[in-house]
Parts: C-alpha cells; sequence; structure tokens
C-alpha cells in the first residue's frame, strides 16, 4: 500500500482509518482505483445549480457581513433548529456518507459498530459543555478556555491545537475531494481540488459564517433527502421488511463466497458474517481506544464548538445539539439501509462491476451505483453533486474555524493584547482564509498520491487528547492553572500524534517499514494520549504555586456562575 | 461580573437547588451514555457470538436491535437532559438571574 493512494485511501479508507481493519476492510480499501471516468453532464450541471444557488445565499450573506461578530458566528443570530441541522452538516462528511455505506456493503454489522462511534460524542457535548461553551465564548473555544488563565500561553495552546486538527482534516477531504470528483464528474485532479478551495474561499471570505452556516444547511438537507429517498426505495423493494433484505444479503453474500471457491458450509458461513461483528475490532484496548478517540474527539473538534457561538442563548444551543444528534443518528440508520441495499442491488448487477467483481470505480461507490440502481441517471446526477457539495460545506467550516483562531485568538489577543480594532481584525481572518485556501489546494494537490487514510482519525485523536481534557479542565475543575492546561494541553497533543506515527497505520501503511515493526501496536492513540493529557493537566496544576495559579484558581467562582446562569454572557447581536 | 453579584448568587438557596439537580442529572446520564456504549463495545471485543444468534427462524441476529438501540437511545438521552434543561433548570436560572439583577 506504500504511498500508492486510491480512492478509498484518502478520505474514506475505514480500513486504515480504523487500523484495527482486518481482511475485509484492507480487501475493501483495494477494490479499485481513482480512474477518471467518462464527463458526467447530468451531476455536472446539478452542481453548477447547487454554485448557482449558495452564490446568491453568499452575495446576501456579504451584506449582513459587517462586523467580526458577523463573520465568525453570524451575528448569534441562528436558531437552534437551523444550527442543528447545520452542525449536521458540518459533522456529516463524504467519508461517513460514502464510506459508511461501503463498510456496511462490505462488512455489514462492522459498519454500523463504526458509525454509533460518531454518533455517541453528541450526548456528552449536551451534558457537560454546550451551555457552559455558549455562556463562557464568544467566538472561539478558545474563549471558554482561557476564561480565567493567563491569555497569551492558553491562546497560543488552543490555537495550535485548532491549526493541526483543522490542518488533518483539511487535507483529507481536499485528497478525497480530488479523487472522489475525478471518479464522479470525470474532471481532473488538480481542477477538482482548485474548484472546492476557490468555491470554500468565496463563501467563506464574502459571506462569513452566515454563508458557510447556510451553505452547510442546504447540503444537509440535500444529502438527508436524497439518503431517505435511496433507503426507502430499498425498503420498498422488500415490502419494507428488514428481515427480508437481510435474507436476501445473506444469500448473496453467501453465493459470492460459493462462486470463490468456499465449501457450502464456509460458505454459508461467511455469508451470515455480516449480521454479527466481525474483524472490526480485534484486541480491547483498539477498541476502547478508538472509541475514545471518537467519543471525545467530537467534543474537542474546534470547528463543531465554534457553532455554539451562533445560537442566542444556552436554550438554543442545547436544541441545536439535540436537532444535530437527531439527524445525524437518522443519516446512520440511512446509511446502514443503503449498505444492504448495496449487497442487494450493486453486488448483483454486472453493470456496476468490474471483471474481478469489484466495484466500477473503487469500493466506496456502493452508495453511488445504488442511486443508480434506484433512481436512474438523474438520480445519479443528484448524488454526485450533493458529494461535491458535501464536501465543500465542511472545508468551508474548517476553514472559517482556522482563520478565527488566527485572528481572534493569536491576531486581536496575542499580539494586539485583547486591543484589537475589528475592522483590522476582520482583515486579518479574511487574509488567513486566503492564506488557508492557497495552503489547502497546495496540500491537497501535494498529497495527492499519498496515503493519508490516518488523517481523519488523527485529527480525532489530537481534539480528544489535547482541545477537549484543556476544555473540561478549565471550565469543571477549579484548581485547574493556566501552566497545568497549557502544559497538559500541549502534552496530549505531542503524545496523540507521536503514538500516531508509530502506530501501524502510518508506520506500516504510510511510511512502509515492514509489517509488525510498529512501537506502538493499537489502532487509536487515545487511550493514552488523553490520559496523559488529563494528568498532565492535574499534575502541573497541583504542583502550580506561583502567584498566577492563586490569581487562575480565585477566577473560578466567577466563572462558574457565570458559565451556568448566563449572567454576562455575549448576547445574540451584541458582541 | 463582580465578586458581590457572584457570592450574591452563589449563597442562593435557588441556585445551590439548580446546581445540584443539574449535575446530578448530567453526570447520571453521562454515566448512562458511558455504561451503554463501552458495555457494547466490549461486547463487541468479547462476545462476539452473542451478538450473531438469531432471533428466531430468520437471519436477523440480536446484534441489530441491540446496534440500532444504542443509536436511538443516544438520541433519546439526549432529548431528555435537553428538555428538562429547557424547562426546568431554565426557570429556576431565570429565577435566580432576575433576583440577582434587581
Amino acid at each position: 500500500m506504500r504511498g500508492r493512494c486510491d480512492i478509498v485511501c484518502p478520505l474514506l479508507s475505514l480500513a486504515a482509518l480504523l487500523g484495527v481493519g482486518g481482511a475485509a476492510w484492507a480487501a475493501g480499501a483495494d477494490l479499485g482505483q481513482a480512474e477518471k471516468q467518462a464527463t458526467n453532464w447530468t451531476a455536472i450541471s446539478m452542481f453548477a445549480v447547487f454554485v448557482v444557488g449558495t452564490l446568491f445565499i453568499t452575495k446576501w450573506a456579504a451584506a449582513r457581513t459587517k462586523s467580526a461578530a458577523d463573520f465568525y458566528t453570524a451575528g448569534g443570530g441562528i436558531t437552534g433548529f437551523q444550527n442543528g441541522l447545520a452542525i449536521a452538516g458540518d459533522y456529516m462528511s463524504a467519508a461517513s456518507f460514502l464510506g459508511i455505506s461501503a463498510a456496511v456493503m462490505v462488512g455489514g454489522f462492522d459498519g454500523l459498530i463504526y458509525s454509533i462511534g460518531f454518533l455517541v460524542g453528541w450526548p456528552v457535548v449536551t451534558f457537560l459543555l454546550a451551555e457552559r461553551l455558549r455562556n463562557l465564548g464568544k467566538f472561539t473555544f478558545a474563549d471558554v478556555a482561557a476564561f480565567r488563565f493567563e491569555q497569551t500561553p492558553v491562546r497560543v495552546f488552543a490555537a495550535s491545537g485548532t491549526l493541526v486538527v483543522v490542518a488533518f482534516y483539511l487535507i483529507a477531504q481536499m485528497v478525497g475531494a480530488g479523487q472522489l470528483i475525478k471518479l464522479l464528474f470525470g474532471l481532473e485532479y488538480w481542477i477538482a481540488v482548485v474548484i472546492v478551495g476557490a468555491l470554500m474561499m468565496v463563501y467563506v471570505l464574502f459571506g462569513g459564517m452566515t454563508a458557510t452556516t447556510w451553505v452547510q444547511i442546504i447540503k444537509a438537507g440535500l444529502l438527508l433527502a436524497g439518503a431517505s429517498f435511496m433507503a426507502f426505495m430499498v425498503l420498498y423493494s422488500f415490502g419494507f421488511s428488514t428481515e427480508a433484505m437481510f435474507a436476501k444479503a445473506v444469500e448473496i453474500k453467501t453465493g459470492i463466497a460459493s462462486a470463490a471457491g468456499k465449501a457450502p458450509g464456509e460458505a454459508a458461513a461467511q455469508g451470515f458474517a455480516i449480521m454479527g461483528p466481525g474483524g472490526f475490532i480485534k484486541d480491547p484496548i483498539s477498541a476502547i481506544s478508538f472509541g475514545m478517540a471518537l467519543m471525545f474527539g467530537t467534543a474537542g473538534l474546534p470547528h463543531i464548538l465554534m457553532r455554539f457561538f451562533t445560537v442566542p442563548n444556552a436554550k438554543e444551543a442545547r436544541k441545536s445539539v439535540l436537532w444535530a444528534t437527531t439527524w445525524i443518528g437518522y443519516f446512520y440508520i440511512l446509511t446502514f439501509i443503503i449498505g444492504f441495499g448495496a449487497i442487494t442491488f450493486v453486488l448483483t448487477n454486472p453493470q456496476f462491476l468490474d471483471a474481478k467483481g469489484g466495484l466500477l470505480g473503487g469500493g466506496n461507490m456502493a452508495a453511488i451505483h445504488l442511486a443508480n440502481a434506484v433512481g436512474g441517471n438523474i438520480f445519479l446526477g443528484f448524488i454526485s453533486a450533493v458529494a461535491f457539495a458535501t464536501i465543500l460545506a465542511v472545508v468551508a467550516g474548517l476553514t472559517l474555524s482556522g482563520a478565527s483562531a488566527v485572528s481572534h485568538d493569536l491576531y486581536a489577543t496575542v499580539f494586539k493584547k485583547g486591543h484589537a480594532d475589528g475592522a483590522m481584525e476582520l482583515r486579518v481572518s479574511r487574509l488567513t482564509t486566503v492564506a488557508l485556501g492557497i495552503v489547502a489546494v497546495a496540500l491537497g494537490i501535494a498529497f495527492e498520491k499519498q496515503n493519508i487514510a490516518f488523517m481523519v482519525s488523527l485529527a480525532f485523536a489530537i481534539a480528544a487528547s489535547a482541545n477537549f481534557p484543556v476544555l473540561l479542565m478549565s471550565v469543571l475543575w477549579k484548581d485547574c492553572t493556566t501552566r497545568g492546561a497549557v502544559i497538559g494541553g500541549f502534552l496530549g497533543l505531542a503524545s496523540s500524534v507521536l503514538l500516531t506515527i508509530v502506530s501501524p497505520s502510518v508506520w506500516e501503511a504510510t511510511l512502509g517499514h515492514p509489517k509488525d515493526s510498529a512501537l506502538f501496536p493499537y489502532a487509536s492513540p487515545a487511550l493514552f494520549s488523553m490520559t496523559i493529557g488529563f494528568v498532565g493537566i492535574w499534575l502541573f496544576s497541583v504542583l502550580d504555586r506561583s502567584r498566577r495559579a492563586a490569581q487562575d484558581r480565585a477566577g473560578f467562582l466567577n466563572q462558574q456562575v457565570r458559565s451556568e446562569t448566563g449572567i454576562g454572557a455575549a448576547g445574540a447581536s451584541g458582541h | 461580573m463582580d465578586t458581590d453579584l457572584t457570592t450574591r448568587i452563589l449563597n442562593n438557596p435557588k441556585y445551590q437547588e439548580l446546581r445540584a439537580k443539574r449535575w446530578a442529572f448530567g453526570w447520571w446520564l453521562t454515566l448512562a451514555m458511558l455504561v451503554v456504549y463501552y458495555g457494547f463495545i466490549l461486547l463487541v471485543a468479547f462476545n462476539k457470538p452473542f451478538l450473531a444468534t438469531r432471533l428466531g427462524e430468520g437471519v436477523t441476529t440480536i446484534g441489530m436491535p441491540i446496534g440500532l438501540g444504542v443509536i436511538v437511545f443516544t438520541i433519546v438521552i439526549t432529548g431528555l437532559y435537553v428538555r428538562r434543561a429547557n424547562s426546568e433548570f431554565d426557570a429556576l436560572t431565570e429565577q435566580i438571574v432576575k433576583g440577582a439583577l434587581k
């Protein structure tokens, strides 16, 4: 697999994303290369409609984006329902749509285990963080983490945490975009990357958070509608009996196994394997560690946390997580049905298969081929356009969050010591947006042929090990100090990156060292790096006897009262 | 926020009530979520055959309702918290804020 990158590995490969892969997953990743397809005009025209529509919204949003508050948080005027959809739009990436449905097609039940991991972080966000974030923060999660601490060190840490997470996430999205669009639209890789970069820059630059939010809402609506239609058509064809659908899928998998020369008993067992857990989780440590990265990573993703500042108050913040959880949970149920639909409609239809029985265009084409099977060429074009829109929406959210870390945390707070002029701060965020756009396109092109499948899981692991512990401890633990938060946070950041580098998915799969040579044998570093982060924060806070530490601890009660009552919180449009 | 205001709120029995109720509720629900999710993961790690047990005559296994159950549970538990927080807790908060700022 060294240096070799097919469509699956960059954005989507669950095999390496999980590391715990096993044979079935690795096979999934080898199903095909991203070969350039014939230019698909239906898909391109539908995508053009989406682009024109969103550009009009951007124009409208641009007229409303005057202050830094408008730029970062849409003036705090988004409702809970809208924000919930936008969060779902931020979170349901092309990886989860195409990757999870493909994973279900390959492994059945195992795909479900994976999507559950992505969902269970949301209640934790709701119970422990959502309203406190809203009551303490203004534009970025650093506002919350640094609330009672010395600004400069905590902001520098938070900006580092944000930029590192955003960078890994962005690379994964850009490379995925290039591969996917080459495949779906028949465009050259670099053209696709440049289009994504340019459109994302336009949305963020002119429309700020307002345009980004609406792009995410529209994309979430389109994706949910398209996926609902596909799941409906699949269930409809089985008379709405899941048992009939499962039975057919098992029959088809059994048939494939016996065609591959398996004895009848073995083939039946292999066919039935999709109904229970398989090779997804090998050892309990990897299972728990990976579960922690997904669960707590969600609560530390800067572009998600930032969305809590776009609503007017704590009530709306809570409503938005409930809506987000509902939509995302519903979406994962749909992808599960779509995956089984792909087994029954796509794996049996030679139109979608290559000579070796693999999917045309690669393993992650399951949902795309199913769209063709249930809705014809027009619906295929629609789903392809939605997949492109999905990447755009996620990338725009990431860029906005990276830009605010630079302009609000570094420029306004660290360099200008909180005395930055609003117009100047806005200009810095726009300049940063352009810079990030160019960097993202450059990285997207540079990483075209690299195996970067580990990057999304790395982003989650860093978010869980650096951002989340600092946020949680600063908000809930009164003895936490500046020194503890900064040292512990950086320890969590460094250990999650280092342990990922020496784990099999990077050391062996990306850097090409021999098998079993990785120093760190587990799929995810989170169990260890989160522990290092939390213990670091605790230890260096407890040992901290400085004058600043006394001040940090003394500030806790004020912070607590504000975080719990909202007194003094930045108002809807007044910030 | 000035320290007088903070002290006043901290000494308000209503605030203490809100805090106690919300902490208990929030942490119990967090614990429930952790137990359900890691229970599921440990089941996957240690008892795969159980999840692959057939329900009745067909091919549907017990893992399917359990897996979907975890998704539904996640949504329901979030809804429970939000409902109580947006009614009972917010009403209490409003009383506290009014009392403190008058």
